[in-house]
């Protein structure tokens, strides 16, 4: 019921205060407040390792691009308790839409190392066929949709996936992920319409990390971050502190409630860092300080957050930390190196998957491809798998 | 040929087509392809791209002016059957299907209770409800973004562009995600969407309402892209798009919706990668689709009287080309002309003529003759319009020039 007023009064573009973040631990792993819902020792443990994990994948992998033996990587650096604690809160029929910094999401369901050291090689047991490039991995298995290059292009996706499960009537909701420059993309806005409207169980998680590759969150919008769109979509919204693991479990776990049970969208921005460079094409010292990369990537980081809570509870110690940290490192470089021996896939799989069914036209240019090889295989590399 | 024109001659006003005399000429294609309706349904997949050849019950006809069709089938066949306009042979298609599987929904502007801007939806979101046809906000990349979603999780979603100009928005969808996903995901996920709409040149409804969206859409890897002409074969192709696996384009024309026919009432689904022998002859062979159809059945009439004998092929699949019925007919007849709507630069006939020449330039006796609309955006004033579309006295004028 609209009022009607005589007060000619523009709404500020601004509120007063700006949208308190929610967290559970502090700075130092120290719970914030005596009301939280306990995590049991098990999840905690799991959480930790597996972003223990990620760091250590991300590290090495992009290592790994450096020494030339992969063509490119992206790390999740900063963002390991979102990736991580994210997942963690939901639930394996949950589909997830990312855009390409939460491999941390697949880790935790199931997507092995080896499996991620095949798809960054695009050898023959990379699932995706060596078709994408490195860490646009994608497993139906493990309800993760391929990662597109295209940026928020899965919002919508996660739409539309969302409103099946709604027509299915599952006990199930969609997930999908995009940064603060995500945010800005007709998609984003159409999606949270859309999902508003049709009240479709979709959790939209924003990793607010400060940069879209060299913009800073101050050229990217005006408005106060991201969380205060929701409203303006209709959609119920919350801050958290995308460096408190507890904070973005419980955060997901309650938003993944409400929208199954309720059958609404909700909106989660997480306010975070991107501790690496946007890409191994980029070079973030070129447009911000290397002390305040330095800061965020020591004093905020989130993996040792968590760590010093789950040491104050009794349950992790330094010595457990330095083996499983070498015991990880060790599975990282093998797989690598696996992977890195594994045969490319074969040259067919250029034109399968295309269709369900090959075309004529892609039969005719397979074969005319074959016979070119065949006639001057020295313009080709030795190991090239043909059959 | 002389029974057949002459029910052509009545279509060439397009806005009254009179059903009987609609019916002799769809006779015609229809006997040849009765023994198809039961391969489809047995075997329930009607896309067979490598077996087309098996599947084939043509009958070629030698004669350059036709017998009176049989009348045994004529008799039948008009006791049978049921005539209905082209938009209500879309619904039904759509409806059959969506009766079938209940996974087929359809998602676009005003499809729901405002039944469609062409009335192709009318009275589904009654019957199937507001989820299952689902009205969208105003966002075309967005809610083809959703489909895409929708598809990859399970569902067949019909999505309506109101307008296929309006598709352009949702271009980044359609390249980006529709056509490439099940590549990149290497097989791991489909894509089974329709995307239809009227498109096309209509009257006087300005430039950017009159878009000809094939050739843009001509290079995407990865998806399909049929045009429907007769309530025959709107049917048929809606029922095969929404049965494919992969994503299939369906260009419906605006000036088509209200084309009147007489169509089987067995169930029947066509193969989106068929061309349609619209009339068989031996000089010269006329390759179009959509609304061009007409134009060049209104221009064969005149070309039969002058004594000419051409062949016209409506190709109906636009991506891939069926060039195994196109071939067949260069073989017969050496001369080729196609007329199309759209620009003259990049559309539907500069890769159809680039196709030919490279597999069949050898039967050739001329070089192609490729009408098409100029590569100017449609103007609004009628004459104006009416003249950057081809018409038939141009198709006449170069038919007669080839066959000097």
């Amino acid at each position: 019921m609209v009022k009607f007023t005589s007060d000619l009064k523009f709404m500020s573009e601004f509120q007063e205060e700006r949208i308190h973040c929610y967290r559970v631990l502090d700075d130092c792993g120290q719970p914030v407040s005596d009301e939280f819902v306990q995590i049991d020792e098990e999840t905690a443990m799991k959480m930790y390792k597996y972003m223990v994990t990620l760091q250590t994948m991300d590290t090495i992998f992009y290592e790994a691009q450096r020494q030339g033996r992969i063509s490119f990587y992206v790390t999740a650096i900063g963002e390991e308790a979102i990736n991580i604690a994210s997942a963690a809160a939901l639930h394996m029929d949950d589909l997830v839409f990312p855009q390409y910094r939460e491999a941390g999401v697949l880790l935790w369901r199931g997507f092995t190392l080896q499996e991620f050291a095949n798809q960054c090689f695009g050898n023959k047991y990379d699932n995706g066929k060596g078709r994408q490039m490195p860490i646009h991995y994608g497993s139906n298995k493990h309800n993760y949709f391929t990662v597109a290059s295209t940026v928020a292009t899965q919002v919508p996706h996660a739409v539309g996936a969302a409103y099946s499960l709604k027509m299915d009537r599952r006990d199930a909701c969609t997930i999908t992920y995009f940064g603060d420059g995500g945010s800005s993309t007709g998609d984003f806005h159409a999606a949270l319409n859309f999902a508003a409207v049709m009240e479709a169980p979709v959790i939209f998680f924003c990793r607010n990390n400060g940069w879209a590759i060299s913009t800073p969150v101050m050229d990217q919008f005006r408005s106060d971050g991201i969380v205060v769109r929701g409203q303006a979509y209709g959609v119920r919204s919350i801050r958290v502190d995308g460096n408190d693991a507890l904070a973005v479990y419980n955060a997901v776990r309650v938003a993944r409630k409400m929208a199954i049970s309720e059958c609404r969208p909700i909106l989660i921005e997480a306010i975070t860092y991107r501790a690496g460079h946007h890409s191994t094409s980029d070079d973030s010292s070129k447009y911000r300080p290397v002390e305040e990369i330095e800061w965020w990537r020591v004093a905020r980081d989130p993996v040792t957050r968590f760590r010093k809570w789950i040491e104050r509870e009794g349950w992790w110690s330094a010595p457990a930390e330095s083996e499983i940290r070498n015991d990880i490192r060790k599975q990282v470089l093998h797989v690598i190196q696996n992977a890195e021996k594994v045969e490319k896939p074969n040259v067919g799989e250029i034109f399968t998957d295309v269709y369900d069914v090959p075309p004529s036209n892609l039969i005719d240019q397979e074969k005319s491809l074959r016979e070119t090889i065949e006639r001057h295989p020295q313009d080709y590399p030795p190991d090239f798998p043909t059959s | 040929m002389a029974a057949v024109t002459q029910g052509l001659g009545a279509t060439a006003a397009l806005s009254s087509a009179n059903s009987e005399k609609f019916q002799l000429t769809t006779r015609r294609s229809l006997s040849g392809r009765k023994g198809r309706f039961f391969i489809f349904e047995s075997n329930g997949n009607p896309r067979s791209g490598l077996n087309r050849q098996i599947n084939r019950t043509r009958q070629f006809f030698t004669n350059a002016v036709a017998t009176k069709p049989d009348s045994a089938a004529a008799s039948t066949l008009s006791k049978h059957g049921h005539e209905l306009l082209l938009f209500e042979a879309l619904r039904e298609g759509l409806e059959e299907e969506m009766d079938r599987d209940p996974y087929v929904c359809v998602m676009g502007e005003d499809v729901g209770h405002y039944g469609g801007s062409y009335k192709v939806t009318k009275g589904l979101a009654d019957k199937y409800g507001d989820l299952r046809v689902l009205d969208t906000p105003i966002a075309e990349n967005s809610f083809t973004g959703m489909a895409i979603g929708a598809a990859m999780t399970g569902l067949r979603p019909v999505v309506e562009g109101m307008n296929m100009g309006f598709l352009l928005l949702a271009f980044n969808q359609i390249s980006n995600n529709c056509g490439m996903l099940h590549y990149t995901s290497g097989g791991q996920f489909k894509i089974p969407v329709v995307i239809r709409g009227p498109g096309g040149v209509g009257r006087q409804l300005g430039a950017e309402h009159s878009q000809r969206l094939e050739s843009y859409f001509q290079s995407i890897p990865g998806i399909q892209m049929v045009a429907c002409s007769t309530p025959y074969n709107a049917k048929g192709l809606m029922k095969a798009a929404i049965r494919s696996e992969n994503p299939v384009i369906l260009f419906e024309h605006v000036l088509l919706y209200n084309l009147k026919e007489r169509i089987p009432d067995e169930e029947y689904v066509l193969n989106l990668e068929e061309a349609e022998m619209v009339r068989p002859g031996e000089h010269i062979t006329i390759l179009t689709y959509s609304r061009m159809r007409y134009h060049v059945m209104q221009a064969a009439k005149t070309l039969v009287n002058k004594g000419y004998d051409p062949e016209v092929i409506d190709i109906r699949s636009l991506k891939p080309f069926d060039l195994y019925t196109i071939g067949n007919s260069v073989k017969k007849t050496h001369r080729v002309v196609i007329v199309e709507e759209c620009m003259r630069t990049g559309g539907i006939g500069a890769s159809l003529t680039a196709s030919i020449n490279e597999n069949f330039h050898d039967y050739l006796d001329a070089p192609i003759v490729c009408l098409s609309s100029q590569d100017v955006p449609t103007p609004y004033a009628a004459s104006l319009e009416e003249w950057t579309v081809v018409q038939p006295a141009q198709i006449v004028a170069a038919v007669e020039q080839l066959c000097q």
